[in-house]
C-alpha cells in the first residue's frame, strides 16, 4: 500500500512543470478529498491497533509528500527564474544613452595647472585689469617714455594714459603698491595681454603669467630652483632648465630661461631648431628702481620676477601647431579637449 | 648686428671657431640668429682662359680651355665677355653654388667640366652687386695666381655671425665693443686702433665755426679734410661692409660707414664747399622743409633736430643728411661730423623718416670717448685710402660729463643676489677681463666702469656682469625656504567651467577686441565703449562689453563648416567707460543651438534647454530660490516672446533667450550672466536638514487658465497656500488644444505634502488641497480640471 502510493506520487511529481500543477498534486494527496483524507476517513471503524497503523501511515505519507513537494517547488522556482533571466537578456553591445561630453579650453587647462602649482607653494593668484595705465605697464617697470624697450612691444593705446596691457608684469607694480604693509609678496598673475602683432606664432591677444616674489635674501639661485620645479611640472619630470643672461628693464640681473626640448629630449629636432633647447621664459631679480617705486627699500628687500607665455605651453602640451587655432574656436578643435589630462606628478 | 670675423679679428684674437664663438656669446647674453660663411660656395679656383672658340651649335656659347693649374679643363661658357687670356673664377665639378651643384656634362654636344662664374653666382646678396656682376663673368686682375682659391684671393673668405642684441647693449653695435666682449669671454687683450695721420698747416678754427642752439646735442666735433680722391674702396673695406650688411658706394662714403662699424659712432661727411663756414644745430621749426639725400622733401616738426647753415636746414641730425651738402663725385673738401644727439629725439625722427644704421646707434646711446676716437680714425683712413690732406685742429662743442663711473660693490652682495659663493679673487678677475678697473677698500670693491658701457650704472648691473662672465647657468637651483603660508586662488570660475563642461558645453576662447558696430549689441545697458587709438583692423577696434557677439561669430564660423550642434560658453571680461573712467567686469556667456542631449535621445535645443542649464548652474552655485526670470527690458537682439532678464534678489544679473529671427533664422539660444554682480551675493552656509520620518502624500491637480498666465504665478499661489507642509511642487503636464478654450492652457501640478513631526491625515491634506484650488481659481480666474 505504502509503496503503491509512493510510486504513484513519484509519477505525479515528475509530470509537474508549473506552480498550478504542484497545487493539484498537493490536493490529490493532502487535500480535503485527497488520498490521505480518504485513508483516514474510516478510522472510527478500525481497531486500536489498526488505528495506530493507519495513523502512522498517514503521517508518513503526509511528511513525505510535503517534503518532496517543497523540493519540487524550489526546482520550479529556479526554472521560472532562469526562464525570466533568459527572457530579460539584452544585447549589451547596442549603443548606450550618450551623455554629451563638454570640454574645457586648452588655454584654461594650462592656467589652472599653473595656478595649482604655485598655490601649492604658497603663492597667491592675483587678477589685474587688462585696461592698464602706461604708468603700471611701463613706467613703474623702469620703462620711461621714449625707452627703446617699448619698441619690442607694440602697444594698443586707448588714450595717452591708458592702454591694453602688453604684459602681465603690470600686476607687479600694482601688487607692490597695494601691499601697503610692505610685507613679503609671493604671487602669480595669469591673464590676457595684447600687442599689435599677428602671424602664425603671434596673436594680437595672448596669455601670460607673471610671478613675483619679494622677501629678504631672495637670490637668482632661488629663482632657478623655483623655475626648475615649474618646468618639470609643466613639461615633464626630465625637463632641464638653462639660464642665459638677458635684458629686461625691470629686472637686474635678467635671464632668458630655456628648457630642454621635451620633444627630442635635447638631442635636437625641428621644434627646438636642432639646439635641444626652447626659450620659454624671461626672468630676473627685481630691479632696485622697481622695488623703490613699489615702496620696498632695495637695501632691505630683494625679489625675483618671471613671465611666460601661456599659449605656448598649451601649444607644447597638446601639440597645437598654430597659435591662432586657440582663438578660432572650431568646434571640432574644442571637442578634442574633453577628458582629464595625462598625469604628471613631480616627485 | 652682423659681425664679420675678419673685421673683429683686427682687434682681438679669437681662439675658437665661429660656431663656438656664437654659442659662447649666447651664453653671456648675446644671442645669435645665424652663423655662416660670407660666401658659402665651395671649390672655386682661379683659372686662365687659354683657348676660346665659338660653340659649333650656338650663336652665343663658347667652348673654352681653362688652365686651373692641376689640369686644363674644357668648359662651355655663355658670357659675352669671355676671351683668351682672361683670369676667371672657375667653379670645379662638385662645387656647391647657391644655384646648385656643378656637374660634368655635355652642353649641346660639347663636354663641359665646370663653370666660369659671374660675381652674382657666388651667393652675395644682390644689393651689394653692380650691373656688370650680372651681365658677365668676373674678370680677375692679370696677376691673379692660377690654381689658387678664388674666395680667399678676393678677400671674401669670411664668416658672419648675426647677433640679436638686447636693447641695453648699444655698445655692441661696434667692432670694438664686440672685441671687448670677446676679450672678456676668452680673456684676450683688445688691440689698439690706429689713429695716426699728419696734419697740414691750416687750422679749421680759422675758417669754420659751430653754433649749438639745442641742449639735445651734447657733443659735437668737426674736422676738415681737403683734396680727397673719390674712387672705389679697397677690397677689404668693401668686403667688410658687405659682411656687415652695408652696400659699398665709394671710398669716402665707405670710410664713414667703416668707422661707424668699428667704433659704433655714426659720422656724417659734408661737402665743405657746399656747406659753408658755419654749422648750426637746432630744433626744426614746425613745417620747416628739407630735401633729404634720398631726394624726398620732408616736412619737419619741432621734435626734429636739424643741422643747418645760417640760411637753411641741411640735414636731419642722426637720421639722414640733406641733398644739398651731400658728398658727390666731384667733392674735394669734407667737413666730418662726429656728434651725440639725444636718443629720444632721434628715435622720434627716425620712426617718421628711416631707421638707419646710424639712427639705431644714436637711439641706444653713445660713448663720448668714441666720438673723439671715430673722428680721428676717420682722418687716418681718409688720408690712407682717399689721399686726404688733414686740416689741423678740431672744432669742438661739449656739454656732457666724460667721467667714468665708480660703483661700489661687496663680495657678499654679489653672492647674495646670485645665490652662489664666489671668492673675491674670482670676482676681481672677472672685472679685469671686462676691462673694469677696481680698487679695494675694506669690504668694498670700487669698480670703475669704462664710458663705453653706458648700460652700467648701479651695483646690480655689476652683479649681472659677474654672473654672466662667471656663467649664469652655473648657478645651481635652490629649493627656496620660505615661511609656510597658504596660497590662495578663487575657485568660482573653475566651478562654473567644470559644471558647464559636465553639462556638455564646450569652452571657447575669443578675442576681446571686436568691431565697434557690435559693442552695443545684446544689451540695453547705458555705457561708453572703449576704443583703441591704433587698431590693426576695423573688425577689432573696440573692447567688447558683452561676450555674446563673439559667441555668435563662433557659431557663424562653425556653421560655415557644417557644424550645426553648437553648445558653447566662455568666461571673459566685458569693458566699458563711464565718466572717463574705465571698468571691466567678468562675464559668462552661453550659446546653444542644434541638438543637445544628456543621457536621453538627442533633441533640439529650445528655451527650456538653456533655461535648464542656467538653473542648474545657479542651483549648483547655491542660489536656490533666489532668482527669477522677468520678461521686461529686452534688447532688440532677443526674441520678445522667448527671452527674459535673470534677476537675483531684485538685481538684474543677466539675460537669457532666443536670438531674434531678424538676426538669424536658426534657433539659437543665448544667455549671459555678469559674474561680478552674481558673486556679490553671498551664498548661505550649507547645513544638514533633518529628514522626516513620516510618510508623504502626493496629490495631483490641473488648472485651466488664460494662456498669458505664467505657470510661475500659479506656483507662487500654491506654495503660499500650501504652507510648510507642502514640500514639493512639480509641473508634469502642459496642454493646449481642443479640450480647453482657444486662449487657454491646462497645467497639471503634482504636490507633495509631508510633516516633520507626524503622519498627515487625508483630511488635513484635503483641507489644504481644497484651499489651494479655491485660491488659484479666485486669484487667476482659473478653473480646476476634472480629475
Amino acid at each position: 500500500m505504502e509503496k503503491e502510493i509512493q510510486e504513484a506520487f513519484q509519477k505525479d511529481l515528475e509530470r509537474i512543470t508549473s506552480y498550478q500543477e504542484i497545487q493539484e498534486v498537493k490536493n490529490k494527496y493532502l487535500g480535503k478529498k485527497g488520498i490521505v483524507t480518504e485513508l483516514t476517513s474510516n478510522m472510527k471503524d478500525l481497531s486500536v491497533e489498526e488505528k495506530k497503523e493507519v495513523g502512522r501511515l498517514a503521517n508518513t505519507i503526509r511528511t513525505y509528500v510535503t517534503e518532496e513537494i517543497t523540493k519540487v517547488e524550489q526546482r520550479i522556482e529556479k526554472e521560472e527564474l532562469n526562464r525570466k533571466l533568459e527572457k530579460d537578456t539584452i544585447d549589451i553591445s547596442l549603443p548606450s544613452e550618450k551623455i554629451r561630453r563638454g570640454s574645457r579650453h586648452p588655454f584654461q587647462r594650462i592656467v589652472e595647472d599653473v595656478e595649482d602649482f604655485f598655490v601649492s607653494m604658497g603663492y597667491d593668484v592675483v587678477d589685474g585689469p587688462e585696461v592698464e595705465t602706461d604708468e603700471n605697464c611701463f613706467q613703474r617697470l623702469n620703462v620711461p617714455l621714449g625707452h627703446p624697450a617699448r619698441d619690442a612691444q607694440d602697444t594698443f593705446y586707448i588714450d595717452p594714459e591708458y592702454l591694453l596691457r602688453t604684459q602681465t608684469s603690470s600686476v607687479q607694480a600694482r601688487t607692490m603698491q597695494q601691499n601697503t604693509e610692505k610685507t613679503p609678496i609671493r604671487m602669480i598673475c595669469p591673464g590676457k595681454v595684447y600687442r599689435r602683432d599677428d602671424d602664425a606664432t603671434h596673436s594680437h591677444q595672448f596669455g601670460q603669467v607673471e610671478g613675483l616674489v619679494i622677501d629678504k635674501n631672495v637670490s637668482l639661485a632661488d629663482l632657478k630652483g623655483t623655475l626648475e620645479l615649474f618646468a618639470k611640472k609643466m613639461l615633464g619630470e626630465n625637463t632641464k632648465v638653462r639660464f642665459r643672461p638677458s635684458f629686461f628693464p625691470f629686472t637686474e640681473p635678467s635671464v632668458e630661461v630655456d628648457v630642454s626640448c621635451f620633444k627630442c629630449g635635447g638631442k635636437g629636432c625641428p621644434l627646438c631648431k636642432q639646439s635641444g633647447w626652447i626659450e620659454v621664459l624671461g626672468a630676473g631679480m627685481v630691479h632696485p628702481h622697481v622695488l623703490e617705486m613699489g615702496g620696498y627699500d632695495p637695501k632691505e628687500w630683494t625679489g625675483f620676477a618671471f613671465g611666460t607665455g601661456l599659449d605656448r605651453f598649451a601649444m607644447f602640451r597638446y601639440e597645437i601647431p598654430d597659435i591662432r587655432y586657440l582663438y578660432t574656436n572650431d568646434i571640432r578643435f574644442l571637442e578634442q579637449f574633453d577628458r582629464k589630462d595625462e598625469e604628471n606628478e613631480i616627485k | 648686428m652682423k659681425l664679420s670675423r675678419k673685421f673683429v679679428s683686427d682687434y682681438v684674437d679669437i681662439p675658437v671657431d665661429s660656431k663656438t664663438l656664437a654659442e659662447d656669446m649666447t651664453g653671456i647674453g648675446n644671442e645669435y640668429d645665424s652663423c655662416s660663411k660670407l660666401i658659402p660656395a665651395t671649390k672655386l679656383v682661379i683659372g686662365e682662359v687659354l683657348e676660346c672658340i665659338p660653340h659649333p651649335d650656338s650663336d652665343h656659347l663658347h667652348v673654352c680651355k681653362v688652365d686651373v693649374k692641376t689640369e686644363i679643363l674644357q668648359i662651355v661658357c655663355g658670357a659675352p665677355n669671355v676671351r683668351v687670356g682672361l683670369k676667371v673664377i672657375v667653379a670645379l665639378a662638385g662645387a656647391e653654388l647657391p644655384g646648385g651643384t656643378i656637374k660634368k656634362g655635355m652642353i649641346r654636344g660639347q663636354e663641359s667640366n665646370g663653370m666660369l662664374c659671374a660675381m652674382s653666382e657666388l651667393g652675395l646678396e644682390h644689393k651689394y652687386l653692380t650691373e656688370k656682376d650680372f651681365t658677365g663673368i668676373h674678370e680677375l686682375p692679370q696677376d691673379a695666381p692660377v690654381g689658387q682659391d678664388a674666395i680667399s684671393y678676393l678677400n671674401l673668405e669670411d664668416e658672419v655671425i648675426d647677433f640679436e642684441l638686447t636693447s641695453n647693449r648699444g655698445d655692441l653695435l661696434s667692432i670694438l665693443g664686440m672685441a671687448y666682449e670677446i676679450g672678456a669671454l676668452y680673456d684676450q687683450p683688445v688691440k689698439e686702433m690706429n689713429v695716426n695721420f699728419s696734419e697740414n698747416s691750416e687750422n679749421i678754427q680759422d675758417s669754420f665755426s659751430l653754433d649749438i642752439q639745442t641742449e639735445n646735442c651734447s657733443l659735437f666735433l668737426a674736422k676738415k679734410v681737403k683734396n680727397v680722391t673719390i674712387q672705389e674702396s679697397p677690397d677689404f673695406i668693401k668686403n667688410r661692409l658687405i659682411a656687415s650688411g652695408i652696400r659699398p658706394i665709394n671710398n669716402v662714403v665707405d670710410i664713414s660707414n667703416y668707422v661707424m662699424l668699428e667704433t659704433g659712432q655714426p659720422l656724417h661727411y659734408y661737402d665743405s664747399n657746399r656747406l659753408g663756414d658755419k654749422l648750426i644745430v637746432r630744433m626744426a621749426k614746425e613745417n620747416e622743409k628739407l630735401v633729404t639725400l634720398d631726394n624726398q622733401e620732408r616736412i619737419l616738426s619741432e621734435s626734429d633736430i636739424v643741422i643747418a647753415t645760417p640760411k637753411e636746414a641741411v640735414g636731419l641730425a642722426g637720421v639722414m643728411g640733406g641733398l644739398t651738402t651731400e658728398i658727390e663725385e666731384d667733392t674735394k673738401d669734407i667737413i666730418i661730423e662726429s656728434a651725440i644727439f639725444h636718443p629720444t629725439f632721434i628715435r622720434k625722427t627716425s620712426k617718421k623718416v628711416l631707421r638707419s644704421e646710424a639712427s639705431i646707434r644714436f637711439e641706444k646711446g653713445l660713448d663720448p670717448k668714441r666720438t673723439y676716437l671715430a673722428i680721428l680714425r676717420s682722418c687716418h683712413l681718409l688720408e690712407k685710402y682717399a689721399n686726404a690732406e688733414i686740416v689741423s685742429g678740431m672744432v669742438e662743442y661739449r656739454h656732457l660729463d666724460m667721467q667714468e663711473k665708480e660703483i661700489p660693490i661687496t663680495v657678499s652682495k654679489i653672492n647674495q643676489v646670485l645665490g652662489i659663493t664666489l671668492e673675491k679673487k674670482t670676482i676681481l678677475d672677472i672685472f679685469r677681463r671686462l676691462g673694469f678697473a677696481t680698487k679695494e677698500k675694506k669690504e668694498e670693491i670700487l669698480v670703475t666702469v669704462p664710458t663705453r658701457r653706458i648700460d652700467i650704472s648701479i651695483p646690480e648691473d655689476l652683479i649681472e656682469e659677474v654672473g654672466r662672465i662667471y656663467g649664469i647657468d652655473k648657478i645651481v637651483g635652490k629649493e627656496m625656504i620660505l615661511p609656510v603660508v597658504p596660497g590662495t586662488v578663487h575657485k568660482n570660475y573653475r566651478m562654473i567651467r567644470n559644471k558647464l563642461a559636465s553639462m556638455g558645453l564646450n569652452e571657447t576662447l575669443s578675442y576681446s577686441l571686436i568691431s565697434e558696430k557690435e559693442v552695443h549689441q545684446f544689451t540695453l545697458d547705458d555705457f561708453d565703449m572703449v576704443k583703441v587709438l591704433d587698431p590693426m583692423s576695423e573688425d577689432r577696434n573696440t573692447l567688447r562689453y558683452s561676450l555674446l557677439p563673439s559667441l555668435f561669430h563662433i557659431y557663424e564660423y562653425n556653421k560655415a563648416r557644417e557644424q550645426k550642434d553648437i553648445c558653447i560658453f566662455e568666461i571673459g571680461k566685458g569693458f566699458y567707460q563711464k565718466n572717463k573712467e574705465y571698468f571691466e567686469e567678468n562675464k559668462l556667456a552661453i550659446l546653444m543651438t542644434g541638438e543637445y542631449h544628456l543621457g536621453l535621445s538627442p533633441k533640439n535645443v529650445n528655451f527650456y534647454t538653456i533655461k535648464g542649464v542656467i538653473e542648474e548652474l545657479l542651483e549648483y552655485l547655491g542660489y536656490h530660490n533666489r532668482y527669477t526670470l522677468e520678461c521686461k527690458n529686452l534688447p532688440e537682439e532677443f526674441h520678445p516672446g522667448q527671452s527674459a532678464s535673470i534677476v537675483l534678489s531684485g538685481e538684474k544679473i543677466g539675460m537669457i533667450g532666443k536670438i531674434h529671427p531678424s538676426i538669424t533664422k536658426d534657433d539659437i539660444y543665448v544667455a549671459e550672466i555678469n559674474l561680478d554682480t552674481l558673486f556679490r551675493f553671498r551664498v548661505k552656509k550649507m547645513t544638514y536638514k533633518e529628514i522626516s520620518k513620516f510618510p508623504s502624500i502626493r496629490k495631483d491637480m490641473a488648472f485651466v487658465v488664460d494662456q498669458k498666465v505664467p505657470a510661475s504665478d500659479i506656483c507662487a499661489i500654491i506654495q503660499k497656500t500650501g504652507g510648510k507642509n507642502l514640500v514639493d511642487i512639480s509641473i508634469f503636464d502642459v496642454y493646449e488644444g481642443e479640450k480647453v478654450g482657444e486662449q487657454e492652457k491646462s497645467i497639471a501640478f503634482r504636490l507633495t505634502f509631508q510633516d516633520q513631526t507626524k503622519t498627515l491625515s487625508d483630511d488635513e491634506v484635503m483641507e489644504i488641497f481644497n484651499q489651494i484650488i479655491q485660491n488659484v481659481e479666485n486669484k487667476l480666474h482659473a478653473k480646476v480640471r476634472d480629475k
